[in-house]
């Protein structure tokens, strides 16, 4: 099977990561990891590839520093890596996100997409289905587990609202990933040499054929008009007496707040 | 003026709209009186007519579009139709809320009507343009793990929203409004069949919907502490919530996992037990109104978010709790 998943660099959550003047995220503040929710998508693929054979090729947008965090999807055990990279992305919207990435996933040749549930940075969770309905691609999102099933199909059990339902689908597909799809594996050494090797094209939007008078930061479909600090919430109060007196502090503050009557 | 606001309603799994679906009809509402623009709400389903009627005592006009019965289920197939109705009428502003469904929804009617998607509001108000932003909504969110708060808008006034629970308030409009039915085709979905269902042990309250969630974290150590969890949630009448952590002990369901992978609640009370309160929790329950917090460690990072910290054994605690609150008889 061959598998693309879409992975995003996005600061690593040290506390050091801010907000540019302009409301943009400062991507030098903090160096880029995988997203986190990527890594259970990659999981998924290459636990399909080693039962099934075939390969993943990783697929990211970002500036060119974030080669080192996609050099740890290659170390996991991914066969090689597109990078769209260009100026012109800085600041680029989701919209614009999802267009580049389609047109990316336009020029290769796969069975199965992976997209994450959502990105640490953004967060916005629309960028997987947004690529699928611009590629018509069928969509499958809140993926538990995903099987072979025969030549061409797949099953995919999701989780629902009203529980979990198993899917059958014929690829190509997209499907976006939770956590159940299992612990994400760390590199080996041999992973890690092995991924220096490997294959990461690195593309710009001139390159993919699009205009960045179009898509990127030039075209955001959104901007930031303030930013601000949250409101402190007040000091804690801390309670530190034995079990019967604070249970009768926690029910008189739960009064207090009109939680209980 | 932009064109319409609209909420693109989501049902439960009794065919009626979630509370946050009618949280963005009455947004959808407000919205539009602010901009001098009409509002709608939208519904496409195998059988919308119960929504429907309950949309109709929020907004001035539903939408309806009829799926055909082999697309029951299919939010996909939902989305799509809403995004036909949409471009049939071209709205200028798209409400939907921040859940799983609400998002996949969000990105298909971004991709199909070619918008921009704020995500995950914390606040929502009508810019009239005086920020040097075309009129339009005016959209705050958490951003960076809760470290800042930003406004953004649309650069041309239009858009798609995804909404946090509990930001507005769903409150009936004076009248009832109209329902229409959209003659949009809809083609069912081929490519995926559903073989198999399997429906949740317990059909609990949704944790985004309840008022007061309780939550459990690896302190709970397992069954029993789950057991007292489940106790004090009852007798506070709130629904049961999981860290990360209890949910890859195999403890309680990933469906009620609050945090970065999980769910995002904003209840007007949380309790947690057993929580350290790791930042990838705390994004996903931080805007609680009340955080109340029982746990054996007093330097946990929750210590600094909470409002009332309990330092002491949660197995002796909560019971305490569980009794002094069934004493008062609530």
């Amino acid at each position: 099977m061959r598998i693309v998943v879409l992975v995003k660099p996005v600061p690593d959550a040290t506390g050091q990561e801010r907000l540019r003047p302009d409301g943009r995220l400062d991507r030098s503040a903090a160096p880029p990891v995988l997203n986190g929710s990527d890594e259970y998508t990659l999981e998924a693929a290459l636990r399909l590839v080693d039962a099934h054979g075939g390969d993943v090729t990783l697929v990211a947008m970002a500036p060119a520093e974030a080669r080192d965090a996609l050099r740890k999807g290659l170390a996991m055990g991914a066969a090689r890596a597109v990078l769209v990279s260009d100026d012109l992305l800085a600041g680029s919207c989701a919209l614009s996100t999802m267009q580049v990435l389609a047109a990316v996933l336009r020029t290769i040749e796969f069975d199965l997409v992976l997209a994450g549930a959502d990105s640490a940075d953004g967060g916005g969770g629309v960028v997987g289905a947004g690529i699928a309905a611009l590629l018509d691609l069928p969509l499958i999102s809140g993926a538990a587990a995903i099987d072979a099933a025969g030549e061409g199909a797949i099953h995919v059990r999701r989780i629902v609202g009203t529980g979990e339902e198993t899917v059958e689908a014929t690829l190509p597909v997209l499907v976006v990933g939770t956590q159940l799809l299992g612990e994400p594996r760390y590199p080996t050494l041999k992973g890690i040499m092995g991924a220096r090797a490997k294959e990461m094209a690195v593309r710009t939007l001139a390159d993919l054929g699009l205009d960045g008078a179009a898509v990127g930061g030039g075209s955001a479909t959104t901007v930031v008009v303030a930013q601000r600090p949250p409101a402190a919430r007040a000091a804690v109060r801390f309670v530190r007496e034995a079990p019967h007196v604070a249970a009768r502090e926690i029910v008189d503050f739960l009064v207090e707040r009109r939680a209980v009557r | 003026m932009s064109g319409a606001v609209w909420a693109v309603a989501e049902l439960g799994g009794d065919g009626l709209p979630t509370r946050l679906s009618l949280e963005a009809a009455t947004a959808a509402r407000t919205l539009a009186a602010a901009g001098g623009t009409s509002s709608a709400a939208v519904v496409a389903a195998v059988d919308p007519d119960a929504a429907a009627a309950a949309l109709a005592a929020y907004v001035a006009r539903v939408i309806v579009v009829r799926l055909p019965a082999e697309a029951a289920g299919s939010t996909v197939a939902a989305a799509a139709a809403a995004a036909a109705a949409a471009a049939a009428e071209d709205p200028g502003v798209l409400l939907l809320g921040a859940t799983p469904d609400g998002r996949e929804a969000a990105g298909i009617l971004a991709a199909r009507l070619g918008r921009g998607v704020l995500g995950n509001a914390t606040g929502l108000a009508w810019g009239d343009g005086d920020d040097g932003v075309p009129a339009g909504p005016r959209v705050e969110m958490s951003v960076l793990g809760g470290r800042a708060l930003t406004t953004s808008a649309f650069a041309d006034g239009r858009g798609i929203v995804t909404l946090r629970p509990g930001v507005v308030t769903a409150a009936p409009a004076e009248g009832i409004g109209t329902v229409d039915v959209a003659a949009v085709a809809v083609p069912a979905p081929t490519a995926v069949r559903v073989i198999g269902r399997a429906d949740a042990a317990t059909r609990s309250a949704s944790i985004e919907e309840a008022t007061i969630v309780v939550a459990g974290g690896r302190g709970m150590g397992g069954p029993d502490g789950v057991a007292l969890l489940t106790e004090l949630a009852a007798a506070l009448g709130g629904a049961v919530a999981a860290t990360r952590a209890a949910v890859d002990a195999g403890w309680l369901p990933f469906a009620v996992q609050v945090g970065q992978t999980g769910k995002t609640v904003r209840p007007a009370l949380y309790v947690a037990i057993g929580v350290s309160g790791a930042i990838q929790h705390r994004v996903g329950m931080q805007d609680a109104e009340t955080i109340i917090a029982i746990n054996r460690d007093p330097d946990a990072p929750l210590a600094e978010h909470a409002d009332l910290y309990v330092v002491g054994d949660l197995f002796e605690v909560v019971p305490a709790v569980v009794a002094a609150l069934r004493a008062r008889g609530t």
